[in-house]
């Protein structure tokens, strides 16, 4: 134990410790630490007076503020609710083919559906809209089952090839190979015709035997030109859009194996109002359609839909 | 010889338990665990059989000195190998995941080698494997010398160290194969934790006897700190680990609390994992270390009274702050808050004590790289121990929270405080551990504090970026009263940022491996040949005090 002395680069006196040669300072605390501990604390126990803290019996104490997280979240929530409720009323009280009649209304429309869409409908369209394999791209003009604003809410609220709900869009493709329909050359002569109408390939003997067998297997749906049948959601095959590839394989794979996409429906998750903005800021992408002359249903009669055994 | 048939015939039944266990197994990754342990159990009976033959073996092999007498040195030895060895792995996964994270083809395809099973094993490398070698071999360390007292149970010793592999290694291959308790920090499964309370009783043990036999009329502040580690971290870890194990011959377990309790008592120990773990113990470190190494007083001594006893009263308290803004009651999460405010005080006690140990030989901060890495430790162990208490702060976490932000503090802490003050402490200790003149080379000691000082910038000021930009996108609202941003547009948006990260944690790893040649190095006895660093020495020659006004000439 060493004795206590002077430390001569300090000028402060050591403790008189020494372990293993190390010496130790009797230099008081720093008062600036010192204060500033002391400061920290009288601001704790002020903050305990003010919010909930300490914990009793059976309850803890609630601070003379009376906060809570739930009340502050409540508040907040209701102001903006309050804020937006004209907005809301205004919508759920308009059909959604009149909303362009109000463009700031629209506007707003626009604006939740594009909100909703980046919690609910990002996963597959992707966070632009621009869809993947098997997920369409809503900025383009190429509808599965119609453009128009009430089309696109039909859609999205009863939502595609949901079997346990009745008004569902339904369609179903058959599976020409694994089903024993046509076999493998035949459906290489149908790809070669698939590839033809897209203008891919040009046309030759093998397409022009596919051109026979479109016309007994796919005109139905796919139209006698291949341009697509709304009411079934067959999709044009003449143009450079495919969803699921068009290059040959892609399309012998689909002509096999058939394709059964779905999409869920919204209706009764998310309620009318945020449909009709989804709907809105679909149909605002770039795509979206003139309503049709009102004669027309948009929506096909979901009691004869067309399904192959 | 009796005893030495007692002990085999132990070792031998350990291994037929781990023979039967694999046998009934209920699962792969317990089967695996089950070899794992009947190898170490025969391994160590193989050992005890030839006892001496085997620590001369591994004395030769390691190029350790015979023993001196003074001090029981080669658990100490092993344990710098081990730190050394477990930090580049560790450091080494760090830069694999931080690269998964800006290009996810890297999760290869295999539930193996995905982010969710590395990312432990990244944690628990650096933490536990890494840190916690350190801190088992520094306090092994300074337990004896600041005591005058040889290793008390020195077999035991011996025992805890290998038992703390055993325990890493079962950890690790316990991730990989996805067998964890999904608590952070807290993963491995019912069987490894009991293992680890064996080992950690063991340890306080060792270490606890040492001080009681000590030769000192009083315990030293850095036992004060490594005892605190200790005996909390094994309170810690018995509490937040109680489970029921679905079957003892299977690997999975249920926590014995639920829903926000357990989300409450993990935080607890997660919290105070750091606190004592990373700063209890590793102040410890810094308590020796500093003033050995400055050749200079503490500076306080009764600075270090009080942050010490206020620093362990106050962590304890402070973990709810993880649980800001969940189902965490209102009032739980004002205490873990203040107490998170009191406790920066009693944090920068520890700073100022070691910076200001300095008093008298700030010199050494421009000639002595191993001073530069201490000082460097201690200026980034202040910084993170001001951002801890700041994001505590309930409107300031209300941003921080679930972004990157937490990966930067975490980060400035473990790689600037937890690392630099480790390097530090290995450079010194090697030497002297092996009889050596000095380093084999200091200059590469001020490369690698170089790179691993940039490393920590780059990392630590992407991820303040990243989370910050991730908290002001998540809670951004346009004018009609909806979120700006989709999740994926933030992520998209983090790619620079992950990208500067992984560059920061390359540098860090690069110099990780030049310490590591330089101590290996070291161990083989060679010495660098190189221009000594003091090349900036004084010369009052060139030394111009500043002329007094008097003296300018008149223009």
């Amino acid at each position: 134990m060493a004795e206590k002395r002077i430390d001569e680069a300090t000028g402060t006196q050591t403790m008189g410790h020494e372990w293993d040669g190390i010496e130790e300072l009797d230099t008081p605390m720093p008062r600036w630490w010192l204060w500033t501990f002391y400061a920290c604390i009288v601001f704790a126990i002020g903050y305990t007076i003010f919010y909930p803290a300490w914990p009793m019996i059976d309850r803890a104490t609630g601070g003379t503020l009376g906060w809570s997280s739930r009340d502050d979240f409540d508040k907040e929530m209701q102001t903006e609710a309050r804020r937006r409720a004209p907005i809301m009323a205004a919508l759920a009280a308009t059909p959604i083919d009149q909303l362009s009649a109000n463009p700031e209304l629209m506007q707003a429309a626009v604006e939740g559906g594009r909100a909703a869409f980046k919690v609910h409908c990002v996963q597959c369209h992707g966070s632009g809209a621009a869809g993947s394999k098997g997920y369409p791209n809503l900025n383009d003009d190429d509808w599965l089952w119609g453009g128009d604003l009430k089309t696109l809410e039909y859609t999205i609220e009863h939502g595609i090839r949901n079997p346990d709900h009745d008004q569902t869009r339904m369609s179903q493709m058959p599976a020409f190979g694994r089903d024993a329909i046509l076999d493998g050359k035949q459906i290489a002569d149908l790809t070669a015709h698939v590839r033809a109408i897209s203008r891919q390939d040009k046309a030759g003997a093998a397409s022009a035997r596919g051109g026979q067998l479109f016309t007994d297997n796919c005109a139905v749906c796919h139209g006698p030109a291949g341009k697509g049948l709304r009411p079934f959601g067959a999709p044009d095959l003449t143009d450079a859009i495919w969803l699921y590839g068009g290059d040959s394989d892609s399309i012998a794979a689909t002509i096999s194996n058939a394709r059964y996409g779905v999409m869920p429906r919204w209706g009764e998750k998310l309620g009318p109002v945020t449909v009709k903005m989804l709907a809105a800021y679909v149909h605002s992408l770039g795509g979206g359609e003139a309503a049709p002359p009102p004669v027309a249903d948009p929506a096909p009669d979901p009691a004869k839909p067309h399904v192959q055994p | 010889m009796d005893k030495l048939v007692m002990k085999s015939a132990g070792w031998m039944l350990i291994a037929l338990l781990a023979l039967t266990g694999f046998a009934l197994s209920q699962d792969p990754g317990y089967s695996v665990h089950m070899v794992i342990i009947g190898l170490a159990a025969l391994i160590a009976m193989g050992a005890g059989m030839k006892g001496a033959d085997y620590a001369a073996l591994a004395r030769g092999a390691l190029n350790m000195p015979a023993d001196q007498g003074l001090y029981d040195d080669d658990p100490v030895r092993w344990g710098v190998i081990a730190t050394v060895f477990w930090g580049l792995a560790g450091f080494l996964v760090g830069l694999f995941i931080a690269l998964q994270l800006a290009f996810p083809a890297l999760n290869l395809g295999l539930e193996y080698t995905s982010f969710g099973r590395l990312r432990p094993l990244h944690t628990s490398a650096v933490i536990f494997a890494f840190g916690g070698n350190a801190l088992i071999a520094t306090s092994f360390y300074v337990v004896q010398r600041t005591c005058r007292a040889r290793l008390a149970l020195p077999k035991m010793a011996r025992f805890v160290f290998w038992g703390y592999q055993l325990f890493i290694v079962l950890a690790a291959t316990g991730y990989v194969m996805g067998v964890t308790e999904g608590k952070e920090y807290a993963e491995p499964e019912w069987y490894v934790d009991l293992w680890l309370t064996i080992v950690w009783v063991c340890y306080l043990l060792v270490f606890g006897g040492t001080i009681i036999k000590r030769r000192e009329p009083h315990i030293y502040v850095a036992n004060w700190f490594y005892l605190s580690f200790i005996i909390t971290i094994a309170m810690l870890h018995i509490v937040n680990n109680l489970a029921i194990p679905v079957s003892i011959f299977g690997s999975k377990s249920y926590s014995a609390f639920a829903g926000v309790q357990d989300a409450l008592t993990q935080w607890w120990y997660g919290h105070n994992a750091v606190g004592f773990f990373l700063t209890a113990g590793f102040l410890a470190m810094m308590y020796y270390f500093v003033p050995k190494q400055a050749e200079r007083p503490v500076y306080s001594y009764r600075l270090s009274i009080i942050h010490f006893w206020s620093l362990i009263f106050l962590y304890i308290w402070a973990g709810p702050h993880h649980l800001h803004y969940t189902a965490l009651p209102d009032w739980a999460q004002t205490l873990g808050m203040v107490f998170s405010i009191m406790l920066w005080m009693p944090s920068w006690g520890g700073m100022i004590n070691g910076l200001m140990t300095l008093n008298g030989a700030w010199d050494k901060i421009r000639t002595d790289p191993i001073i530069r890495m201490m000082v460097m430790a201690l200026a980034f162990y202040g910084m993170s121990t001001f951002e801890g208490p700041l994001m505590s702060i309930k409107a300031v976490n209300s941003l921080s929270h679930y972004t990157d932000w937490t990966i930067g503090h975490v980060h400035s802490g473990a790689l600037g405080w937890n690392g630099m003050i480790t390097f530090a402490a290995l450079y010194y200790m090697t030497p002297r551990l092996w009889g050596r003149t000095r380093l084999y080379s200091l200059r590469a000691v001020n490369w690698h504090f170089w790179l691993a000082t940039i490393g920590i910038v780059l990392y630590a000021a992407a991820m303040w970026v990243a989370g910050i930009m991730q908290g002001l996108m998540w809670r951004e609202y346009g004018a009609d009263g909806y979120l700006v941003y989709a999740f994926s547009e933030v992520v998209s948006a983090m790619l620079p940022m992950y990208l500067i990260r992984a560059t920061g944690g390359l540098l860090y790893l690069s110099g990780a491996i030049i310490m590591a040649w330089n101590i290996w190095m070291t161990i083989a006895g060679k010495l660098r040949d190189e221009k000594p660093m003091r090349d900036a020495a004084f010369d009052p020659a060139k030394d111009h005090p500043l002329p007094a006004a008097t003296a300018i000439p008149a223009a």
